[in-house]
């Protein structure tokens, strides 16, 4: 009987990939069968449109090309045997909806993608983007709302399951109004010897179906997160998931205990698309196909139909397939852990699916053409009107402020820039005792691991980022995105690792509208340029795209995740000034004349209330040169403190620096030095590619501007770190540290109405 | 026929319980084999047997996912029969953050944990006074010494009626209070609004049981931030070998069978 077009329609599937579906199967598709190709189709897991454009990256190419895409990328601890998995997800329609179990169900599946690997999770990020929380009225009210909820839910999962929430990113714009953004970033490490596969391998081998029985939740979950948010999204709460660490902390130590038996050919989470993703893309990757059964997979709700047991999206569920024989072994462990586990099937040498219902076969489909025949668009690219309007902008008449005193006291408390503090308290950042640099001591989240364990042979220090400034993006996507890679690059350099791979998530508005594919090829254009240019891969990534509501789309945000490894016996550094009288360099390099302004800077946006402007210049092999000259200085324990200029500036970094070490700073500039710039620009504009590091006098400070020298990297002696408690600033800024403290320290908790 | 000698003390071995959830389990494990040079022994829930371990450690986490109250169901675990019995008998039991949770539920500490005064977790390095050197899990700190440790709670705030609390004051049971960096206590400096700002008590027959919220394990080692909680661990390997020298002396004292 031929299926109403208004079903298919309704689950996102179009006229000529229903007609594709029929054409494969040689019949019409049962119920089943629609909803599996629905949810595998959909942008969310098929990656339909965006697809043609990953292939920029070099990394997802070559994965591509020989069938090794695996559910996150690896970068090897030296050679020590270990190596680093992570990667980065986007949870934002969820989050949108219902915060709170959004965003927890966002840290819970990434967490899976990493001990899928068999790798322990030891540390979780994350970027988080709302609207402006400051003010009256119903939508700031909505943003405080999902803010608070958005934070809790990371919270509440990460503290839970034990792994610390080390570091990411927080930024306010009205243009995440009504579509917040929530990226969670996981990392784990793993002997490379023990790294668990996807692929379903061995006819015959068991399935087994370990973790949380299932129920109802977010069926077509990633069919919802393929639409624009509009009114009605709120009616799609039943689609999100709920999460339960509790489970999910059991999970990670029964599949790591389970793993270690050796029994396990191939395992994956049930994220997105539950267990048709799990059959299908297991049997795939293996060549394989899979005979399933759904009365015999745990379920939490009755008369479930075979329909809603393949397409729900409940949690902490695992997929594996099991060497014959040693199935109640590997089961025994899961409910040791007092987890569900049953075989629901076994792997055959058939190439599909069949899930049955007893004796009914609900769904027989060629488990290729669900994972990796997703049709694929190329889409129409239109550069937006608005980039020519913006980039033509010209500051030359804006006033000079009356009162830098007062600038820079709004940008501190701008929440934004201000101290996150509020947020990062509420997590546990330290668990496991690996924590070295904590949220808000330096520029990056450093772990001193505990494995690999042979001390002084192996690289055990690795560092964490997420970076992007959407702004940036807006006014110019290729630049944006290359300035979010090496503003990533700059921080693990800050700290002293050295920058190794890119994990990404892409945030962009809907791709069906050329502008928005526009952004999206662009900026991945930009990043792909710029990982190749500081040599950072991009081993994994998300894409996000519908990131919009009826009042308009998100800025551009290609989120950069990145991780640095230190060198052995290399030391981390922190932002804070450490001492008095060390002084104070601002590195960058030669001969630039630093005539980037305003454009684009936080400055020009909260004091002018203009976004305009081109982003700042960037040449990536300059850049490479600062942030080398930087490690090198850490490594040769030359600097007390180096962090990076951003957001506000170098004298909002400057500002940090003291608040970080409470101490004060004397802080002078040379006019010439910056290009004969207005002042607005030398103090709050955000030129790229510099870092502002403290030194001894004497030895220290001579050996660093050596350094400098010699990769042709200019060091502008700035200032001296004073025991005043005052930040003093080219003779226009004065001010007692404990001032800039009270604004930086309780901008977001004045918002959140608690000061 | 003499016996052999005995041999003399070797390196403690020390008890950490493993519940479903327990997330602090080897970080424990590790502050204590690094600073005592000892042993950590995962006790499993379910089982009810301590395998002869010198002390126990109820570690921090999530026991049962937190489920009706922190600490309310682990109460019930086979594993803590041998543990009341332990303490009955005299031995040494430390329950960090969730461990003191769950001793508090299982009434071997008097008082309560409840949700934290600002219904958020908090997770921060906060500052401690040593109330009390006279415990077996101190002796290595000096009175009034302020100490910094990380707590990280949802529910930490101390609570009890007066009269448990008259008691605790009477018999001097509190070992760490809240205070700032001077070692004031003051509303500010209690992440939790522990009543009196009390973040850890001494209880049991011998004083052998401690429970505190903040996490010693956390505080271990330079790079962690803090070493302040080495002299905890420190205090209890003294106690464990004073013990165990007190053991073999009155062995090597007692007269050889003829």
């Amino acid at each position: 009987m031929p299926i109403d077009p208004k079903i298919y329609r309704e689950m996102g599937l179009n006229d000529a990939e229903y007609r594709q579906i029929v054409e494969t199967l040689g019949r019409e598709p049962t119920y089943t069968e629609l909803g599996m190709y629905a949810v595998m189709w959909s942008e969310h897991c098929g990656y339909k449109y965006s697809r043609p454009v990953l292939r920029l990256f070099a990394e997802y190419k070559k994965a591509q090309e020989t069938g090794a895409l695996e559910n996150a990328g690896v970068v090897p601890l030296g050679d020590s045997g270990w190596g680093v998995v992570f990667k980065m997800e986007s949870h934002n329609h969820p989050s949108a909806v219902e915060p709170t179990q959004g965003a927890a169900t966002g840290v819970g599946g990434i967490l899976r993608d990493i001990f899928t690997m068999g790798a322990r999770p030891v540390a979780s990020l994350n970027s988080l983007r709302f609207g402006p929380i400051e003010g009256d009225g119903p939508v700031a009210a909505r943003n405080r709302y999902l803010f608070e909820h958005v934070v809790a839910g990371v919270g509440g999962y990460g503290n839970c399951v034990g792994v610390p929430t080390v570091g990411g990113e927080i930024y306010f714009h009205p243009c995440y109004n009504g579509n917040p953004l929530v990226n969670a970033l996981s990392v784990g490490i793993v002997k490379l010897d023990n790294i668990a596969s996807a692929k379903a391998s061995g006819v015959g081998n068991p399935v087994l179906y370990v973790g949380s029985a299932t129920g109802r939740d977010g069926i077509h979950g990633a069919t919802f997160a393929s639409v624009e948010l509009t009114e009605e999204s709120e009616a799609k709460r039943p689609n999100v998931q709920v999460g339960d660490p509790f489970t999910e902390k059991l999970l990670i130590e029964a599949t790591l205990e389970a793993l270690a038996t050796g029994h396990i050919v191939g395992i994956q989470d049930m994220g997105a698309a539950g267990l048709t993703c799990g059959t299908c893309e297991m049997s795939a990757k293996g060549g394989l196909g899979m005979d399933i059964d759904v009365l015999q997979v745990p379920r939490r709700e009755s008369g479930m139909t075979p329909y809603e047991v393949m397409l729900s999206e409940s949690q902490e569920r695992m997929l594996a397939v099991v060497a014959r024989g040693h199935e109640e072994e590997v089961a025994a462990v899961f409910r040791k852990w007092g987890l569900q586990a049953a075989i629901i099937g076994e792997a055959t040498d058939t190439g599909r699916v069949v899930v049955r219902e007893g004796d009914t076969v609900a769904a027989d489909v060629p488990a290729k053409s669900l994972a990796d025949d997703c049709p694929t668009y190329y889409l129409n690219a239109e550069e937006p009107e608005y980039i020519h309007r913006v980039q033509s902008a010209d500051f030359s008449s804006l006033p000079e402020p009356d009162d830098y005193n007062a600038v820079l006291l709004r940008l501190l408390a701008s929440p934004t820039i201000a101290s996150k503090r509020w947020v990062w308290e509420q997590y546990d950042t330290m668990v496991q005792t690996q924590t070295e640099i904590l949220p808000g001591a330096g520029d990056a989240a450093v772990l001193n691991l505990r494995e690999p364990s042979t001390p002084g042979a192996s690289p055990r220090r690795i560092a964490m980022t997420t970076d992007c400034n959407s702004r940036f993006c807006y006014l110019d996507p290729f630049v944006g995105a290359q300035l979010s890679v090496a503003e990533a690059a700059r921080n693990l350099s800050c700290v002293g690792a050295t920058p190794a791979a890119v994990t990404d998530c892409l945030n962009f508005a809907s791709p069906e509208k050329p502008e928005g594919f526009w952004q999206f090829r662009r900026a991945v254009e930009g990043m792909a340029a710029a990982c190749e240019a500081l040599g950072t891969p991009v081993i994994s990534g998300n894409v996000s795209f519908y990131n919009e509501t009826p009042d308009g789309a998100i800025y551009p945000t290609p989120t950069v995740g990145m991780l640095g490894i230190f060198e052995e016996g290399v030391e981390p550094v922190g932002l804070g000034f450490q001492n008095d009288g060390d002084l104070i360099y601002l590195l960058r390099p030669d001969g630039w004349e630093h005539e980037s302004g305003i454009g684009g800077s936080e400055y020009l946006s909260l004091i002018h209330g203009r976004e305009e402007g081109t982003p700042p210049r960037l040449a990536l092999d300059a850049e490479r040169r600062v942030q080398s000259v930087v490690r090198k200085a850490v490594g040769a324990r030359l600097l007390r403190s180096a962090h990076d200029c951003s957001e506000g500036g170098a004298t909002v970094a400057l500002a940090e620096s003291c608040l970080a070490g409470n101490r004060g700073a004397e802080v002078r500039f040379a006019v010439t030095d910056f290009g004969d710039q207005p002042w607005s620009a030398i103090l709050f504009g955000e030129a790229a590619s510099r870092v502002i590091v403290s030194v001894r006098p004497g030895a220290d400070q001579d050996a660093l501007l050596d350094l400098a020298e010699d990769a042709a990297i200019e060091a502008v002696f700035i200032g001296q770190v004073k025991a005043s408690e005052r930040f003093d600033a080219a003779g226009l800024l004065d001010l007692p540290l404990a001032r800039l403290r009270d604004d930086y320290e309780n901008a977001i908790p004045r918002a959140m109405g608690e000061k | 026929m003499n016996s052999a000698p005995p041999a003399p003390p070797a390196p403690p071995r020390i008890g950490v319980v493993v519940f479903p959830g327990s997330n602090c389990d080897t970080d424990a494990g590790n502050a204590v084999e690094q600073t005592l040079g000892g042993e950590a022994s995962y006790l499993w829930h379910a089982d009810k047997d301590l395998e002869n371990v010198d002390a126990v450690i109820v570690p921090g986490g999530f026991s049962y996912g937190d489920a009706l109250r922190a600490g309310a169901i682990a109460r019930f675990a086979p594993i803590m029969e041998p543990v009341a019995r332990f303490t009955a008998d005299g031995g040494l039991v430390l329950g960090i953050c969730n461990g003191f949770q769950i001793l508090c539920e299982a009434g071997l500490l008097p008082g309560a944990l409840a949700r934290n005064e600002g219904l958020r977790f908090v997770c921060r390095q906060v500052y401690l006074r040593v109330e009390n050197t006279d415990t077996p899990f101190t002796s290595h700190y000096r009175p009034g010494q302020v100490l910094r440790i990380p707590t990280a709670h949802g529910e930490g705030r101390f609570t009890c009626d007066d009269a448990v609390y008259d008691r605790l004051i009477g018999e001097n049971a509190v070992v760490f209070r809240y205070c700032d960096a001077d070692g004031r206590s003051t509303p500010e400096a209690n992440p939790n609004g522990s009543r009196d700002h009390i973040a850890g008590i001494v209880g049991g027959p011998q004083r052998n049981v401690l429970g505190m919220m903040p996490h010693p394990e956390r505080a271990a080692c330079a790079w962690l931030g803090s070493e302040d909680g080495v002299g905890l661990f420190e205090s209890l390997g003294a106690a464990l070998l004073d013990g165990k020298r007190a053991a073999f002396a009155a062995q090597r004292a007692a007269p050889a069978p003829v």
